[in-house]
């Protein structure tokens, strides 16, 4: 196989990653108001994921570092031209991540409340703007002869590309809940488990229709296998949630958001940013990639560490397995004060 | 403002403000693995106190340095886009790696370290912030060599069919010459503002009143140990720097014609430490001067010759054509703002004295269980942390200026790296969006910083100990909690 497609699947790889498992911290913290209904809830549900959101969030750093060096036209074009969304998501992530950890460390319910906020909005906003991004990534955008985007910001605000966003949206709140419900006990276990049916049938609907229009414009044979069994795992966590079975319907949100992912790129693929232009340039595997000679130097690096990662990161969510509920919320001491 | 402007603000600004985070990330969690290792060993319950106390700062730094080290990752895509087309060959796969290595690593760890208290086994405790640390010298490694091909471009052939630098060899770049000095000389850095950080508090609630007489002996130890750090790391950052100044000369004679400010090629050059005169360097009315010091630290020889800016200005244009672009601060003859090197330079050793001459005096006072009651001391101690703080920005912001107009030296100038596609306005709302964000989260951190570094190491009663095992029990509450 060609370098440049081992590291197209790479990418692809690391953003199933950031999506599979931020996403349900995404959907945690856009479901902080939901489910969590007095402090100590919302105190649980922040716990579930406090150990893991930061390993997390790394997925998305490592892939935007792959892009620079496996498809530097890529991700120079990406980054500039998808500028203010992209600020957004940034601002977003600023706020969130801090929001973790500053939360506790005042005992005054305003602090509180406004750190919540940068959660919950801090959530809200990439898990609809990264949707927005891939649609219009995947429906193709302005791209000049030299590999400038030059749509403008309103012109990434298309139906088919809201729709995405929208369907990131839905998964990664159904995914939360699902999470919350197989990591959490008693009444908010219930109630997350009834919210992501409930969600989930709603995310179910939007996302086949985004598959099918993504199918129609741009799919093959691969991305219609992948999309049908992302369909079917999505379906079947959402009968396992209904039946009790949690881990199963986490399985299952976390299957049909990789394999959805797959499938979006399945469907772009040769292509990496279609342009829309009559005269403009496709940036593609082979004309945004990087030499051979430093694919082969990131093939290695990356075919020793990625396994090693997925090990210690699969380790801590063993460490951290124990399902938590308001009684192992420690009383009113603070993080700061221990 | 152009584009280019406002692009080199926003660099500046958010790239200056990461690095505040940084080394004090890097220097703690060094010295929290320490503490926690000398609670194992010695199972005195001073060493968990200050595991804990300097932990939880630690912890409030950490959590702006990642946020901010976001913003850095996505930066050069969004507005040197052209210059992450000439060198993503290059500079994405240090980049990337480091992610892969090191930013999983600390990230982690981390995690497991926050609230592992009670589901890992004390040495795994431990070991988890010592690997956090070594996730930190990863990442300083990596992006230093990333750094560090920008300042002396190795290991590549420009491709005129691309239009881009491409790698030809990965072991060059990643043992540059200029990384091998650079990486001891910012991590070093780095631990004196660990150390410098721990000083500040520790010696605050040492010398206090209300301080109990019992928790004073922990104090001083916190003190002293901080104390030696900041001296013999003090100690390496003027070697390694020493060695950077020469290595400079070789590959970059301009930046340091340009921090002394040597307008006339010299030989036996001295070294002014303070000069009042016209940024020009035409008239000098008054300066104070070490005799054949600059010579020493550019050549290492006392009357070496050192070349001055008249003449590399010359050199430059001979080597690099006349004008290497319209838009940097001294137009058109390759010599970057001089006023700005010259004191930054000054600045960073300076302060790095200052702190290295403090924790001596420290040292001194405290000797054989005394506590000092110099105000003089008093006053450095406490504001000892932000001496090799500022040092260090004053480093950087030499190191990137000095290099001016050159983005990558030689090969792109700044003015040619940056976004073409991008407006001004668009620009214009990340920089003052950005900023604004990051001058709220500093009031933030600032506050809770000193909230709780007053508050001083809490008291751990015998129950609260961290278990040796790996506490299983089902109901137990859990051991930390945001
Ligand atoms: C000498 C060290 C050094 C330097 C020059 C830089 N950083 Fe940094 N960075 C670190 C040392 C570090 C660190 C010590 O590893 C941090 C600080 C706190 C932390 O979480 O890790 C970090 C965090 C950090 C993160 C967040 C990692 C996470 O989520 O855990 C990113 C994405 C970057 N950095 C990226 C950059 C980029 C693109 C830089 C270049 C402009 C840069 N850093 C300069
Ligand atoms: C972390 C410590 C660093 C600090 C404090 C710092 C600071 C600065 C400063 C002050 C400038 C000059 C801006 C201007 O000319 O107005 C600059 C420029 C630049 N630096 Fe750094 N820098 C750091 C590390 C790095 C690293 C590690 C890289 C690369 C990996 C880097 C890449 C650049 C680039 C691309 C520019 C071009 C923008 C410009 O010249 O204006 N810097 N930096
Ligand atoms: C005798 C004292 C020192 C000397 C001779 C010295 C020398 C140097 C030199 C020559 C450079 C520029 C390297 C280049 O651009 O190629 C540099 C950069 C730098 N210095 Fe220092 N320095 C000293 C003290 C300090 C102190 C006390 C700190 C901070 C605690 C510090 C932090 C830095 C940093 C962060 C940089 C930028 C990164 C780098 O290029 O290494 N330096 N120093």
């Amino acid at each position: 196989m060609e370098l440049t497609t081992v590291w197209f699947i790479l990418i692809a790889v690391l953003w199933i990653g950031y999506f599979t498992l931020e996403g349900f911290d995404f959907g945690v913290g856009m479901l902080l108001p939901v489910l969590g209904k007095n402090e100590r809830e919302r105190r649980v549900m922040i716990n579930t994921i406090g150990p893991v959101w930061d390993g997390n969030e790394v997925w998305v750093l490592v892939a935007g570092g792959a892009t620079f060096a496996a498809f530097p036209e890529w991700y120079a074009t990406l980054f500039s031209g998808f500028y203010l969304p992209l600020l957004l998501i940034l601002l977003a992530l600023i706020v969130r991540g801090l929001a973790f950890e500053y939360r506790a460390k005042r005992d005054d319910d305003t602090w509180r409340a406004r750190w919540d906020a940068a959660i919950i909005v801090g959530s809200f906003v990439p898990a609809l703007l990264w949707g927005v991004a891939f649609g219009n990534i995947l429906r193709g955008v302005a791209i000049d002869a030299d590999m400038e985007y030059t749509g403008g910001f309103f012109n990434l605000l298309n139906p088919y590309a809201l729709l995405g966003g929208a369907t990131t949206l839905l998964l990664f709140l159904t995914h939360g809940a699902m999470f919350i419900a197989l990591k959490t006990d008693g009444p908010i276990r219930r109630e997350a488990r009834a919210l992501a049916g409930r969600i989930g049938l709603v995310a179910a609907g939007v996302t086949v229709v985004f598959l099918g229009w993504t199918q129609y414009s741009t799919g093959d044979a691969w991305s219609a296998v992948a999309f049908l069994l992302a369909a079917v795992a999505l379906v079947g966590g959402l009968v396992a949630v209904a039946a009790g079975r949690e881990g199963w319907g986490f399985l299952g949100t976390f299957v049909a958001i990789a394999l959805g992912v797959a499938g979006l790129f399945l469907a772009l693929f040769p292509d990496v940013m279609p342009t829309t232009l009559a005269d403009g340039v496709s940036l593609t595997t082979t004309n945004a990639s990087a030499t051979d000679y430093t694919l082969k130097i990131m093939t290695v690096t990356a075919v020793i560490f990625t396994p090693i990662v997925l090990l210690y990161q699969g380790w801590t969510y063993w460490v951290f397995r124990r399902r938590i509920s308001v009684h192992h919320i420690p009383e009113p001491v603070l993080a700061g004060d221990r | 403002m152009d584009p280019l402007d406002i692009a080199r603000w926003q660099f500046a600004i958010t790239t200056v403000y990461h690095f505040m985070f940084v080394p004090i990330s890097i220097g703690l969690s060094a010295i929290v693995a320490g503490y926690e290792i000398a609670w194992l060993r010695t199972r005195n319950p001073m060493w968990l106190r200050l595991t804990k106390f300097f932990g939880k700062l630690f912890l409030i730094n950490f959590a702006i340095g990642v946020v901010t080290g976001i913003v850095q990752e996505f930066q050069f895509g969004m507005n040197w886009s052209d210059y992450s087309r000439f060198v993503g060959d290059i500079f994405g796969a240090p980049l990337a790696i480091e992610g892969l290595l090191a930013f999983f690593l600390e990230s982690t760890f981390l995690g497991l370290w926050i609230f592992g208290w009670d589901r890992l086994p004390g040495k795994l405790h431990a070991a988890c912030m010592a690997i956090v640390h070594v996730g930190t010298l990863f990442s300083a490694y990596f992006i230093l060599a990333a750094n560090s091909w920008m300042q002396n471009p190795v290991g590549y052939e420009f491709n005129p069919e691309t239009g881009r630098a491409e790698m030809n060899d990965f072991a060059a770049v990643l043992f540059n010459k200029v990384q091998l000095v650079t990486f001891p000389h910012t991590v070093l850095a780095a631990y004196m503002t660990g150390a410098a950080f721990v000083i500040g508090f520790s010696y605050w609630h040492l010398v206090r009143q209300k301080t109990k007489p019992t928790d004073k002996p922990m104090y001083r130890t916190a003190v002293r140990t901080a104390a030696w750090i900041v001296l013999v790391s003090g100690l390496g950052v003027a070697v390694s720097g020493d060695v950077q100044g020469k290595i400079m000369t070789d590959v970059q004679p301009m930046k340091m014609a340009a921090a002394e400010a040597l307008y006339d090629t010299e030989e036996s050059a001295p070294f002014s430490i303070f000069t009042y005169g016209t940024p020009d360097g035409k008239t000098e009315k008054f300066s104070i001067e070490v005799p054949n010091l600059l010579s020493f630290l550019a050549t290492g020889t006392t009357d070496g010759e050192v070349q001055g800016i008249n003449d590399l200005r010359e050199k430059y244009q001979e080597t690099y054509g006349q004008d290497p672009g319209e838009k940097y601060y001294s137009p058109g003859d390759y010599t970057p703002y001089i006023p700005l090197t010259y004191w930054t330079f000054r600045l960073m050793m300076g302060l790095g004295f200052v702190a290295a001459f403090a924790a001596a005096w420290i040292l001194w006072a405290t000797r054989k269980g005394r506590t000092p009651t110099s105000t003089v001391l008093f006053w450095l101690a406490v504001t000892l942390p932000f001496m090799p703080l500022f040092a260090n920005s004053f480093g950087w912001i030499f190191t990137e200026m000095g290099r001016q107009p050159w983005a990558v030296f030689g090969l792109m100038t700044t003015a040619s790296a940056v976004s073409p596609g991008v407006s001004a306005t668009e620009m214009m709302i990340s920089l003052i969006s950005l900023t604004a964000v990051y001058g709220v989260l500093a009031v933030v951190e600032v506050k809770l910083i000193l909230h709780f570094g007053r508050k001083g190491a809490d008291e751990i009663a015998d129950e609260d100990l961290p278990p040796d095992r790996p506490d299983n029990d089902p109901d137990r509450p859990l051991a930390f909690a945001y």
